[in-house]
C-alpha cells in the first residue's frame, strides 16, 4: 500500500522586505488511516506545513524545495484543475477559526453543498442532500433547519461542526486539522476532540492534528511529532513521546504541562523564546534555551537518531541514553 | 422580508416630512424678495400688497406651509412666478432629463467603477493597482465642469464629432432613442460619469482587497474552489457595502449635476434649479428641491431594502 503522505526534505522561505526560514528540512511519512499530532509552540512551522500540504501558500513570496507525495501523487507539481480536484478531494482542513474559515453570506448548507457538487459533479438538490447528511453525521441536531441557517446564527462550536462536515463531505484520505479546538471553550474542545476521534474511525481517514497542547495531541492520537523552529525535533508513538521523551524541548513541553502539579506550584516553564529563523539554522535551534546545551550543540546541526523504526530523535544527548537503556 | 420593506417605508414618512419642512425654510431663509424680480420698479406699495396676497406670501409661515403641503399632496406644486406654468409640470420635464442624464452616467460608471475596482483590489500593489488609484484620483479630484469644458474643445469644436448644447436637435426638449437624440447625451453623461467611475472603482478596490485578506478565502481555496469560485464569493461579500455607495452615488448625479447640465445646456434639474435660484422663483425652487430630496430619501429606500436581501447579516425583522 501506498504511504499516505511522504514528506521528504521539505525546506521552505518566505521572501520579502526579510526572508524567514519557515520550515527547515522536515521529513515526514503516514501510513493510511493514521493520526498524527504536529505539536510545537506559535511560529514553529505547523501551520505552514499544511498550508504547503495543500499548496495554499503565496507562490510568489514563498521558495519550496524538496518533495511532498500524497497517495503517491507529487502535490507540489499540481496546479490548474488538478490542484483544485485534489483541495477539498483528497486532502482537506479544517481551520482554527470557523467564524472567519466560513463566508459569511452563504448558508452553511450552501457552502457544503458547493464543494460536493465541484468534487462529485452532483446537481444542488444531491449536494443539499450530502450536506445534510453530513450535518447529521457531525451530531448536529435539527440538521434540517440549520442548513439554512448563515454561519452568524450559529454558536462556535456548531461552526467548528460545520467546518468538519465541509471537510469530510467529499470523503478526503487526508484531513488536515489546524488547531481546531484553539477558538473554542473548554467543554466544547472536549465535544470536538471526541466527534473528530469518532469520525476518524467512520471514515478511516488519516488526520494531522496541528495543536500547542500536548494534552491535546496525548487525546487525539496515534503518533506525535514535534516541531521546533521548522525543524521535526523528535517523532514517535505517543506513549513513547510521554514515557520516554529524548529530546530536551519535548521534555521541556512535558513538565509545563498542569497535570500532576501541586498547588501553589510553580510551572516548568521553558526559559526563552523561540529564535526568529531570518537566517537558516547551522547549529541546533533549541541550544539557547536547553539546559543541557553544549559546545557540540551550538557547533552543527544535531545527528538524527533513530532508536527503533519510525521513532527519531535529533538531539546529540539522545545517543547515550539510547546507548544505556 | 416583505414585512421589513413595510416597516423602512413607515419609517420614511417622517423623514418626508422633514424634508418638506426644510424645503420650504430654506426658501424662506435665502435673502431677496421673489416679488421685486417680477414686479416692475416703479410698481407702488398697493399694487405690491395686492401681488403678495395673490400668491399667498401675506399669510403666517405656518399657514404658507400648510396650504402649499394641502396643494402638494394633490398633485399640485403652485404656479412658476417667472413664467406662469404649474410647477409639476415644470419640474417633472426636467427631472426625467436629469433621470436620463443620470441614469446614462450610472450606466457607463459602475460596470467601469466595478471592474477598476475589482482589479486593482485583486492585483494590490502592483503597477496595475496604482494605476488605477492614480486613475480613480484623478477622477474624483478634476472638477467635472472644467473636463466638460475640455471635451467640449475636443470633441465638439476641435474634432466636430459631437453636439455640446441642449437635449437634442435645434434644443429640442422632447427626447427620443435615435442616434440625432443619442447624440447630445454623450458628452454630458461621460462628463458626470468620471467622478462615480472614482469613487466606485476606489471603494471596490478597498472592499474586495479587504475581503481577499479574510480566512475564509483561504478556505474556499482550501476546498477546492476556483478562481471564479472564489471571486463569486468575493462580489457577493462586497455587494451590499458596493450598493449603498452606488446608491448615493446615483442620488448625487440627480441632484449634483447642476454645473454639468449649465456646461451642456442640458434642460434638467439642476439647469432649472439655477434659473429658479437667479430668478428667485420661490414656487418652483422649492418644487425642484422636494422632487430631488425625495429622490434622494427614495434612492436610500431602495438600498436599505436591497442591502438587506444581500447580506443576511443585516437584521430583516
Amino acid at each position: 500500500m501506498t504511504k499516505l503522505l511522504d514528506i521528504q526534505n521539505l525546506t521552505l522561505r518566505f521572501k520579502g522586505k526579510r526572508t524567514v526560514h519557515a520550515i527547515n528540512d522536515v521529513s515526514l511519512s503516514m501510513e493510511q488511516g493514521e493520526t498524527l499530532a504536529l505539536l510545537g509552540e506559535s511560529g514553529s512551522g505547523k501551520s505552514v506545513t499544511l498550508k504547503a500540504l495543500l499548496g495554499l501558500l503565496p507562490p510568489k513570496r514563498t521558495e519550496i524545495e524538496g518533495k511532498i507525495e500524497v497517495n503517491g501523487t507529487d502535490v507540489l507539481s499540481l496546479s490548474g484543475k488538478k490542484l483544485q480536484k485534489y483541495r477539498g478531494g483528497e486532502v482537506s482542513m479544517v481551520f482554527q477559526e470557523p467564524a472567519l474559515a466560513l463566508d459569511p453570506v452563504y448558508t452553511v448548507g450552501h457552502q457544503i453543498a458547493e464543494s460536493v457538487m465541484r468534487h462529485k459533479g452532483v446537481s444542488k438538490a444531491d449536494a443539499m442532500s450530502t450536506a445534510l447528511d453530513m450535518l447529521d453525521r457531525v451530531r448536529i441536531p435539527s440538521a434540517n433547519r440549520r442548513l439554512h441557517n448563515y454561519p452568524h446564527e450559529l454558536s462556535g462550536g456548531m461552526r467548528q461542526r460545520v467546518m468538519i462536515a465541509l471537510a469530510l463531505a467529499c470523503r478526503p484520505r487526508l484531513l488536515l486539522a489546524d488547531e481546531p479546538t484553539t477558538a473554542l471553550d473548554a467543554t466544547v474542545q472536549i465535544q470536538i476532540l471526541l466527534l473528530l476521534r469518532e469520525l476518524q474511525k467512520e471514515f478511516g481517514m488519516g488526520v494531522i492534528f496541528v495543536t500547542h497542547d500536548i494534552g491535546v495531541a496525548v487525546e487525539i492520537s496515534e503518533r506525535v511529532a514535534v516541531m521546533y523552529a521548522g525543524q521535526i525535533v523528535e517523532e514517535g508513538t505517543t506513549s513513547e513521546i510521554i514515557k520516554s521523551a529524548k529530546h530536551p524541548y519535548t521534555q521541556g513541553l512535558l513538565a509545563a504541562n498542569l497535570h500532576d502539579v501541586e498547588r501553589g506550584a510553580r510551572l516548568n516553564a521553558i526559559p526563552g523564546a523561540p529564535p526568529s529563523l531570518e537566517t537558516k539554522p547551522d547549529s541546533c535551534s533549541f541550544a539557547p534555551r536547553c539546559a543541557h546545551a553544549t559546545a557540540e550543540c551550538r557547533a552543527a546541526l544535531p545527528p538524527v537518531f533513530t532508536p527503533s523504526p519510525r521513532r527519531r530523535v535529533a538531539c546529540v544527548k539522545a545517543e547515550p541514553a539510547v546507548a544505556a537503556e | 422580508m416583505l414585512s421589513y420593506f413595510f416597516r423602512r417605508l413607515i419609517l420614511v414618512l417622517p423623514v418626508a416630512f422633514g424634508v418638506s419642512v426644510i424645503c420650504f425654510m430654506l426658501v424662506q431663509i435665502a435673502p431677496g424678495d421673489p416679488l421685486t424680480a417680477i414686479m416692475p420698479i416703479d410698481a407702488t406699495a398697493e399694487e405690491q400688497a395686492a401681488m403678495r396676497a395673490a400668491y399667498g406670501l401675506d399669510k403666517p409661515l405656518p399657514v404658507q406651509y400648510a396650504i402649499w403641503v394641502g396643494n402638494l399632496v394633490q398633485g399640485d406644486m403652485g404656479k412658476s412666478i417667472a413664467t406662469g406654468r404649474p410647477v409639476a409640470q415644470e419640474v417633472f420635464g426636467a427631472v426625467q432629463n436629469s433621470l436620463l442624464l443620470a441614469a446614462s452616467a450610472a450606466v457607463i460608471a459602475f460596470p467601469i467603477g466595478i471592474f477598476l475596482g475589482f482589479l486593482a483590489g485583486y492585483f494590490r500593489d502592483t503597477l496595475l493597482d496604482r494605476a488605477v488609484t492614480a486613475l480613480s484620483i484623478t477622477g474624483v479630484s478634476v472638477p467635472n465642469y472644467w473636463l466638460g469644458i475640455v471635451l467640449v474643445i475636443i470633441f465638439s469644436v476641435n474634432l466636430g464629432w459631437l453636439p455640446s448644447m441642449g437635449a437634442g436637435p435645434g434644443g429640442s426638449q422632447s427626447w427620443a432613442w435615435d442616434w440625432l437624440h443619442i447624440r447630445h447625451l454623450i458628452l454630458p453623461a461621460v462628463t458626470l460619469a468620471v467622478v462615480p467611475i472614482g469613487i466606485v472603482a476606489r471603494t471596490v478596490r478597498a472592499l474586495a482587497g479587504d475581503i481577499l485578506t479574510q480566512d475564509f478565502v483561504q478556505a474556499l481555496y482550501a476546498k477546492g474552489m476556483s478562481r471564479g469560485d472564489v471571486l463569486r464569493h468575493v462580489a457577493r461579500n462586497a455587494a451590499a457595502t458596493a450598493l449603498s455607495v452606488m446608491g448615493l452615488q446615483l442620488g448625487y448625479l440627480l441632484g449634483g449635476s447642476i454645473l454639468i447640465e449649465t456646461v451642456f445646456n442640458w434642460p434638467g434639474s439642476g439647469f432649472l434649479l439655477s434659473n429658479a435660484i437667479f430668478q428667485r422663483d420661490l414656487p418652483l425652487l422649492q418644487g425642484t428641491i422636494l422632487i430631488l430630496a425625495l429622490f434622494f430619501v427614495a434612492m436610500n429606500l431602495i438600498v436599505d431594502v436591497a442591502q438587506a436581501a444581500i447580506d443576511p447579516r443585516i437584521k430583516r425583522t
